[in-house]
C-alpha cells in the first residue's frame, strides 16, 4: 500500500494533471451552456444542422426582439422581478430577525423556540395539508402565497445564526449593553451592518430561489400572474407557440417555426443571464456561510 | 478589565434574577420573534395538524376536524392502485443510483480543487463549477429537453443519431442523474471545501517534506478530515432518499417514459392539486414521509456505529 504509482512524480507533474483535469472538468460544465449562447444568435437550422458546436452561424438577434416582443415573457419577466424584489426582502428580513433572538445565549427558551422551528426543516404537512391551509388564510392568487407558506427559511437561520455568534465580536456587543443600547439598539446598530457580507449572501440565495422558482406559483397563482420559469413551461417544455406570436409574424410557417426556436435559445439565456451574472460577487463568502453553518448545524 | 468594569459587566449577567425578570429584560427579542413564530405555526404547524385528513374523508366546509374518519381507508386504495408497486419501484431506485453516482462526485472535485495552488485558477474554477446551480430547474429541463430532440438535437449530432431519448423510458434514470451531477456537483463541493479550509497548512508542509506526493496528501490527509462531514452528508441525504427532485421529474416526464418516470412524488400532486382528491393525496404524502423517517433512523444508526468502528 505505501507504494502507490504515483510515488514517483514529481509535484510540478501532478500539479500539471491537476490543472488539466480541472480545465476538462470546467469546460464539460460550462460547454452546454456556451451553446445555448451561440444558438441563441444563429439560425436555428444551422443549430440543427450540426453547424453551431464551436461558433454561431448567420448571426441574428431574431430570437431575442422576439423574445422581448413576447407579451407572455414579458409579463412573465416583470413578475418575476416583482415577486424576487419583494420576495428577497421579505426572506432576509424573515433570517435576520428569527436568527438574532437565537443568537442571543442570555434569551431564556432559546433552546425550545430554535427547535420550535428545527422541527419544520424535518417534518412538514406536505403539499395538500399546506395548500388547504394557504387557501383557507385566502392566499391564492395571491403573491403572497410565494412568500408567506414558506415561512422562515431554517438553513439560512442557522447560518446567520451561526455567523452572529461566531463571527461578530462579544465584546463590542457586551460593551454596548453595558452602555444601556437595548437589543434593538445592539441588532440595528451593530449586529446587521457587522454582517454585511453574510447578509450580501442570504440576499443571493433569496433572489435565486425565487428568480427560480415555478412550482408555488402553478399551485397559488392564476395564468396572468405566472412568473417568468412558469412562462418558459409552455414554450420550453410544451413547445407551444402564443396566439399574438403567430399572428405578428408573416412569411408563413417554416419562419414561425424558426422563430418558435431561436425564441427558446434566447429565453433560456434571458432567463439565466441575471442568476449568473450576480453569484460570483458574493462567491467569496460562500465557503464562509457555509463553514459557521456546518460547526454546528 | 478594570475592576468596576468587571462589575458591571456581573450585574448584567442574568444569574440570580427570576425568571419573569429574565423574559422581561429580552422583551424586544421576543417581539422580533413574533412574526416567524406565527408564520410557522400557521403555515408549518397547522398543515401538520392537518395531516390527519389521511384518514379522514376531507370536505372543505367541514374542516380538519370535522369531516368524517375512515380510517387506513385511502392506504388501502393507495396499496392497492395499479401503479402502486412502479411507483416505489421507481422512486426507490431513481433516489439511490441517484445517490451512488451523485455523492461521490463533489467530494472528488473539492479533493482536486482543494489542491490547487494558483489561487485565481482556483478562484475561476469554482465560479465556473457553481454556475449551473443558479440556473432554475425549469430552464436545465429546457435545456435538457433541446440537447435530446430526436430533430438536431446536441447529442443526437454528437451521436450522428436521432433517438428520441425522452420516449425511451430506459433512458429516463441515465437522463435524470447526469443532469443532475452537472447542476449540483459543483455547489456540492462548497461544504467538503470549508470543510478542507480547515485542516492545519502545517500537515502539508510536514508531508512535502517527508516526501509524500500529491496523492499521498489527499489520501492520508484530506480525506480522513473529510470523513466526519461525508458521513453526515450521507446520512441526511438517505433522510431523503424517497423525495425525489419533484419537479425535474415532473418536467421530464413524457407518456412513454412513464415505466421509470412514474414516482411518488408527482402522483402526490396529480392527486392531491390536479384532481383534487385532498385526503388521497396526504395519505400518498404522509406514506412517502414515513418511509424517509423510518430510513433516516435506520441509516443514522449504521452510520452511528460504523463510524464508531472507522474511528477507532
Amino acid at each position: 500500500m505505501r507504494k502507490n504509482k504515483l510515488t514517483g512524480l514529481s509535484d510540478k507533474v501532478s500539479d500539471i494533471l491537476l490543472v488539466v483535469m480541472c480545465t476538462l472538468i470546467m469546460l464539460v460544465v460550462a460547454y452546454p451552456l456556451y451553446y445555448v449562447l451561440i444558438a441563441s444568435i444563429s439560425d436555428p437550422y444551422d443549430v440543427y444542422a450540426g453547424k453551431t458546436f464551436l461558433f454561431p452561424s448567420q448571426f441574428t438577434l431574431k430570437g431575442y426582439t422576439s423574445v422581448f416582443a413576447d407579451q407572455r415573457i414579458f409579463s412573465g419577466y416583470m413578475n418575476s422581478v416583482k415577486y424576487t424584489v419583494v420576495g428577497t426582502i421579505f426572506s432576509v428580513a424573515m433570517v435576520y430577525i428569527t436568527a438574532y433572538p437565537l443568537s442571543c445565549r442570555s434569551l431564556p427558551g432559546r433552546k425550545w423556540i430554535s427547535l420550535f422551528f428545527i422541527v419544520t426543516m424535518y417534518f412538514g404537512g406536505g403539499l395538500v395539508p399546506t395548500y388547504l391551509v394557504v387557501k383557507e388564510t385566502g392566499l391564492l392568487n395571491n403573491m403572497w402565497a410565494l412568500f408567506l407558506p414558506g415561512g422562515v427559511a431554517m438553513g439560512n437561520v442557522i447560518i446567520v445564526r451561526n455567523f452572529f455568534e461566531n463571527s461578530i465580536p462579544h465584546e463590542l456587543m457586551e460593551a454596548a449593553e453595558i452602555d444601556g443600547a437595548s437589543h434593538m439598539t445592539v441588532f440595528l446598530r451593530i449586529v446587521v451592518p457587522l454582517s454585511r457580507s453574510i447578509m450580501a449572501v442570504m440576499v443571493v440565495f433569496s433572489m435565486v430561489a425565487y428568480w427560480n422558482d415555478w412550482f408555488t406559483a402553478l399551485i397559488y397563482l392564476k395564468g396572468d400572474q405566472a412568473p417568468l420559469p412558469l412562462v418558459l413551461r409552455n414554450i420550453l417544455i410544451r413547445s407551444e407557440v402564443s396566439a399574438s406570436q403567430s399572428s405578428t409574424i408573416s412569411g408563413g410557417y417554416a419562419e414561425l417555426n424558426k422563430v418558435t426556436e431561436m425564441i427558446k435559445f434566447a429565453s433560456i439565456i434571458v432567463a439565466a443571464a441575471p442568476m449568473l451574472i450576480v453569484y460570483p460577487f458574493v462567491q467569496k463568502y460562500f465557503e464562509q456561510g457555509f463553514m459557521s453553518g456546518a460547526v454546528k448545524g | 478589565m478594570s475592576k468596576a468594569k468587571a462589575l458591571q459587566v456581573n450585574a448584567n449577567r442574568p444569574k440570580g434574577k427570576t425568571l419573569g425578570a429574565r423574559v422581561l429584560e429580552h422583551w424586544q427579542l421576543y417581539l422580533l420573534l413574533l412574526i416567524p413564530v406565527v408564520l410557522t405555526i400557521i403555515y408549518k404547524y397547522i398543515p401538520m395538524y392537518g395531516i390527519q385528513i389521511a384518514f379522514r374523508d376531507y370536505k372543505p366546509s367541514r374542516g380538519f376536524t370535522g369531516s368524517q374518519w375512515v380510517g387506513w381507508e385511502w392506504f388501502n386504495r393507495l396499496f392497492t392502485a395499479p401503479t402502486f408497486g412502479r411507483m416505489i419501484r421507481n422512486t426507490v431506485l431513481l433516489s439511490l443510483f441517484s445517490l451512488l453516482w451523485s455523492f461521490p462526485v463533489p467530494i472528488i472535485l473539492a479533493l482536486a480543487i482543494n489542491q490547487l495552488r494558483f489561487k485565481r485558477y482556483k478562484r475561476v474554477v469554482q465560479t465556473v463549477l457553481y454556475a449551473p446551480h443558479f440556473i432554475s430547474i425549469m430552464v436545465v429541463c429546457g435545456m435538457i429537453r433541446i440537447f435530446l430532440s430526436p430533430n438536431g438535437g446536441l447529442i443526437n449530432l454528437l451521436l450522428g443519431t436521432s433517438i428520441d431519448f425522452l420516449s425511451e423510458s430506459s433512458a429516463f434514470r441515465t437522463i435524470y442523474i447526469l443532469s443532475g451531477i452537472w447542476q449540483e456537483a459543483g455547489w456540492g463541493t462548497i461544504i467538503y471545501l470549508a470543510t478542507l479550509s480547515t485542516v492545519d497548512p502545517g500537515l502539508y508542509e510536514a508531508a512535502r517534506i517527508d516526501g509524500a506526493s500529491l496523492f499521498q496528501r489527499i489520501r492520508n490527509i484530506d480525506l480522513p478530515a473529510l470523513v466526519p462531514m461525508i458521513v453526515l452528508q450521507l446520512i441526511m441525504s438517505a433522510g431523503s432518499l424517497m423525495s425525489v427532485g419533484f419537479e425535474k421529474v415532473m418536467l421530464l416526464q413524457t407518456d412513454l417514459n412513464k415505466a421509470t418516470s412514474d414516482v411518488i412524488a408527482v402522483y402526490v400532486y396529480e392527486q392531491g392539486i390536479v384532481n383534487a382528491k385532498y385526503s388521497y393525496s396526504t395519505a400518498v404524502g404522509l406514506f412517502n414521509t414515513v418511509i424517509n423517517i423510518v430510513l433516516l433512523i435506520v441509516v443514522n444508526k449504521i452510520a452511528k456505529k460504523a463510524a464508531d468502528v472507522s474511528f477507532v
